[in-house]
C-alpha cells in the first residue's frame, strides 16, 4: 500500500517535471520567436497558427486518451481524408449541409468502431489494425472522389479560412474548438472514473480487468471518439482549404503522434496529461511558425522538429538509461 | 494528487488564454506598406509603363514546394531566375514555401509572408482554388499577387504563362515533320486519357497535322506518366506499327521512357522522337542521335519575368488590364493579354548544338 503511494508520487513528480519543462520550452519559444521576428507575438500570427495547426491539435486529444490506454490510432489522417471526400461527394450531389455533417459524423464513428472492434474483439494489436485502416480509409476516399477536386463550397463555410471566431477575431474556429475540447477531455481524463480507468488499463490491462473495468468497451469507445473527432477535423480541413481531394491530410498522423509523445505521454500507456498535450501543441506549432517567420532555411525545419522529438523521447528516459549503464558497469566489475 | 494535476491543467489553460489575450490586444496588425497608397483596381491606363520602379519592395517567391529542381531553377539567383531579377531591381526578394506540393503545406508559408509585411507575392499555386481565401485577403490588404507556372485564376492580378497551349501543340508537329521529311506514320505517347493539358495539346497537334497531308497520326497511347507503363506502351506501338516514322510525347515522363526504348541500333535514327522533355534526362539521347530535338520553356526566364511583372504591378506602373506593356530587363517587352495573362513566349527548342548550355540538373 505504502509502496504504491510512493510509486504514484514518483510517477506524478516525473510528469509534473515534464510539463514544467514543456512550459519552459513554450516560454522560450515565445521569447526567442518575439526577439527574432516582430511579427511572432501578433494576433494575426496567432490566427495563422490556429489555422495551420488547428486540425492537428484537435486530433491530438483523442490520440492522447488512446495512447494512455495502451493503444494507438494511426488511421486518424485517413479518417480525416475519408470524411473530406465524403463531404465533397455529398455536396456535389446536392445534399444539404446539416445532412452531410450528420453523414460525416456517422462515417467517422463507424471508422472508429471498426478500429475498436478489431482491436478489442479480435485481440489484434492496434498498431497493425490502424496501419491497415490507414490504407483502407484512404482507399475509400480515393474511390469516393477519384481524381476529382471539389471546391465549390459555400463561402459561409469556407470563410473559416479568413475569419476568426465571432468576438475573438484572432482565434480560428479550429483553435476555439480545440480550447473547448481540451477542457472537456482534460476533465474527463483527470477528474472522472472513466478517465482513471483509462490510466489503469494503460498501466496494466490485467489489473484493470480484475478491478472490474470494462476494458474492451472503453477502448472501443475511445476509438469511436477518435474517429468522430478526426471526421470533424476533416470538415474543418476541407472548408479551410475549400478543397475536397482524396489526399487531404496525408501523413498528418505522424504529426499528431509526435505532439502526443512530445507531451510526455508514454507510448507504453498509463502516463500522460492533457495539460502536457496543450503545451506540446503550443511548442510544436510555435517552433515551426517561428522558423517560418525568421528566414530560417526551411529545408532544415524537419531536422529541427525531428531533433526536438528525439530529445523529448530521450530526456524522460535518461534517468533509467543512466541506471542501466551503471548496472552494466557494476556487472562488468563483478565478473 | 488529483488536486495538483488539476492545478497544472488550469495553469496550462491560463497560459493559453493569456497568450490569446496578449495577442488580441496586440492585434490590429500594422497594414503592409503598400496599403497606404490604397489598393489598385485597374483604371485601365494603357500604354507602356515608363519611369523607374519602386525599390525595396518586399517580394516573396512561393513555389509549389521547396527542394524541387524545377522551381530552384525558376527562382534562384544563380540560374538568373526570379530572385536574380529582384536583386537587379533593388527589391528585397526571398523564396519560401512548404516541403510538400500541397495547399496545406504551401499556405502557412503564404500566410507568414503576408504577416511579414509582403508587398508582393509570386506564387505557383498548388491548387487553383484552395489558396484563394488567403490570396484574396492579401489582395484586399493591397498586396500584389502574381502567379507563375500554375494559376489560381480567381485570386491573382497577373498570371505568367510558360507556354501557350497552341504553341506547344503546333510546334511539336512542326519539329517531327522536319525530322521525318513531311511524310510517314506517327503516334503520340501521352500521359493519361483524362489529362486536360495533354488533350488540349493533342487537339492543336491534330489541327496542325492538316497542313501535312502525308503525315498520318495512327494512334495515341497513354503511359499514365509512369515510366514502366510508358515503356510498355511504346514497345507495343513499335510491334503494332512496324512502319512507324515518328513519336511525339508531350510529357517529360513519356518522352524519357520512349527515348530509352528507341535507344537501340534497330531504331536509333530510324524512328524520330520529339515532345516536351527536360535537358538533364534527355541529353544522352540527343547526343547519341535517338532524339533530334525536343522542347520546353526556360524556367529561369519564367521566374525572371514573374519578378518584373510583380515589381511593375506593385509600383503601379501597370494594372492587370489587357493591352499594357512593360519591359522585363534582358527579356525585352511584354504585353498583358486577356484574363491578366502574360505569355513567356515560344517554347525553347533543344538540339545537339545547344543542349550543352543547359545544366539544369533535371
Amino acid at each position: 500500500m505504502l509502496s504504491r503511494a510512493l510509486f504514484n508520487r514518483a510517477l506524478l513528480n516525473r510528469t509534473l517535471r515534464w510539463e514544467t519543462g514543456l512550459a519552459l520550452v513554450v516560454i522560450i519559444v515565445g521569447i526567442v520567436g518575439a526577439a527574432s521576428s516582430p511579427q511572432f507575438l501578433t494576433g494575426n500570427n496567432f490566427f495563422n497558427l490556429g489555422l495551420s495547426y488547428g486540425e492537428i491539435a484537435i486530433m491530438t486529444l483523442p490520440m492522447t486518451l488512446i495512447i494512455i490506454s495502451g493503444e494507438i490510432d494511426l488511421s486518424v489522417a485517413s479518417t480525416l481524408g475519408m470524411s473530406s471526400a465524403l463531404l465533397g461527394v455529398l455536396w456535389s450531389d446536392g445534399w444539404p449541409m446539416p445532412a452531410i455533417f450528420a453523414m460525416v459524423a456517422v462515417a467517422g464513428l463507424a471508422a472508429g468502431a471498426v478500429n475498436g472492434l478489431l482491436v478489442t474483439r479480435l485481440g489484434l494489436p492496434s498498431l497493425a489494425v490502424t496501419i491497415g485502416t490507414l490504407a483502407l480509409y484512404r482507399g475509400i476516399a480515393l474511390i469516393l472522389l477519384g481524381p476529382k477536386t471539389i471546391s465549390n463550397f459555400p463561402p459561409t463555410y469556407t470563410d473559416i479560412a479568413v475569419n476568426g471566431f465571432p468576438g475573438i477575431s484572432n482565434l480560428t474556429y479550429s483553435a476555439a474548438i480545440f480550447v473547448v475540447l481540451a477542457v472537456v477531455f482534460g476533465v474527463v481524463l483527470h477528474a472522472t472514473p472513466f478517465g482513471r480507468s483509462i490510466f489503469a488499463m494503460g498501466a496494466s490491462t490485467e489489473a484493470a480487468l480484475f478491478a472490474g473495468i470494462r476494458v474492451k468497451r472503453i477502448k472501443t469507445i475511445l476509438f469511436m471518439i477518435s474517429g468522430l473527432i478526426s471526421a470533424m477535423a476533416g470538415v474543418l480541413w476541407t472548408f479551410r482549404l475549400s478543397t475536397a481531394v482524396q489526399n487531404n491530410g496525408t501523413g498528418l498522423e505522424l504529426s499528431v503522434v509526435a505532439i502526443v509523445l512530445l507531451a510526455g505521454v508514454s507510448i507504453f500507456g498509463g502516463k500522460g496529461s492533457i495539460a502536457g498535450v496543450v503545451l506540446a501543441v503550443l511548442a510544436f506549432a510555435g517552433i515551426q511558425n517561428a522558423l517560418l517567420l525568421t528566414n530560417f532555411n526551411q529545408e532544415a525545419t524537419g531536422v529541427v522538429t525531428g531533433g526536438l522529438l528525439l530529445v523529448s523521447v530521450f530526456v524522460p528516459n535518461a534517468a533509467s538509461f543512466a541506471r542501466r549503464l551503471r548496472e552494466l558497469r557494476l556487472f562488468r566489475q563483478q565478473s | 494528487m488529483k488536486l495538483r494535476q488539476v492545478t497544472w491543467f488550469t495553469l496550462s489553460l491560463i497560459t493559453v488564454s493569456s497568450l490569446l489575450t496578449a495577442c488580441s490586444s496586440a492585434s490590429s496588425s500594422s497594414p503592409p506598406a503598400t496599403s497606404s497608397s490604397s489598393s489598385s483596381t485597374g483604371s485601365g491606363t494603357s500604354g507602356t509603363a515608363s519611369g523607374s520602379l519602386k525599390t525595396g519592395l518586399k517580394v516573396f517567391v512561393i513555389p509549389k514546394n521547396l527542394g524541387n529542381p524545377y522551381f530552384t531553377l525558376a527562382d534562384s539567383v544563380k540560374s538568373g531566375g526570379a530572385l536574380a531579377a529582384l536583386n537587379t531591381l533593388g527589391e528585397t526578394g526571398s523564396e519560401t514555401s512548404g516541403t510538400d506540393a500541397t495547399p496545406a503545406s504551401q499556405l502557412p508559408a503564404i500566410q507568414a509572408a503576408i504577416t511579414k509585411g509582403a508587398n508582393a507575392l509570386i506564387v505557383s499555386a498548388t491548387d487553383p482554388t484552395a489558396l484563394c481565401p488567403t490570396l484574396t485577403s492579401a489582395m484586399n490588404r493591397g498586396i500584389t499577387v502574381v502567379t507563375y507556372d500554375s494559376d489560381a485564376p480567381a485570386c491573382r492580378s497577373l498570371f505568367i504563362n510558360q507556354a501557350s497551349t497552341s504553341a506547344i501543340g503546333t510546334s511539336e508537329v512542326d519539329l517531327i515533320a522536319q525530322e521525318i521529311h513531311n511524310k510517314g506514320d506517327i503516334a503520340i505517347v501521352s500521359a493519361t486519357a483524362s489529362a486536360t493539358n495533354q488533350n488540349a495539346w493533342i487537339g492543336y497537334m491534330k489541327t496542325e497535322l492538316k497542313k501535312f497531308p502525308n503525315i498520318h497520326l495512327v494512334t495515341t497511347v497513354y503511359g499514365n506518366d509512369d515510366p514502366t507503363t510508358a515503356t510498355q506502351v511504346t514497345q507495343g506501338l513499335l510491334q503494332q506499327y512496324p512502319n512507324l516514322a515518328g513519336i511525339i510525347s508531350p510529357t517529360t515522363v513519356g518522352i524519357a521512357a520512349a527515348a530509352a526504348v528507341l535507344d537501340t541500333a534497330k531504331y536509333r535514327g530510324k524512328i524520330a522522337l520529339t515532345g516536351l522533355g527536360t535537358p538533364g534526362a534527355l541529353k544522352k539521347y540527343v547526343d547519341d542521335g535517338t532524339i533530334g530535338s525536343f522542347e520546353l520553356w526556360n524556367p529561369a526566364n519564367l521566374g525572371y519575368l514573374a519578378a518584373y511583372a510583380a515589381a511593375n504591378l506593385a509600383s503601379k506602373k501597370v494594372t492587370n488590364a489587357a493591352g499594357q506593356s512593360f519591359t522585363a530587363g534582358k527579356l525585352g517587352s511584354f504585353t498583358i493579354g486577356s484574363d491578366g495573362t502574360i505569355l513567356l513566349g515560344p517554347p525553347l527548342v533543344f538540339t545537339k548544338s545547344n543542349i550543352g548550355n543547359f545544366n539544369w540538373g533535371f
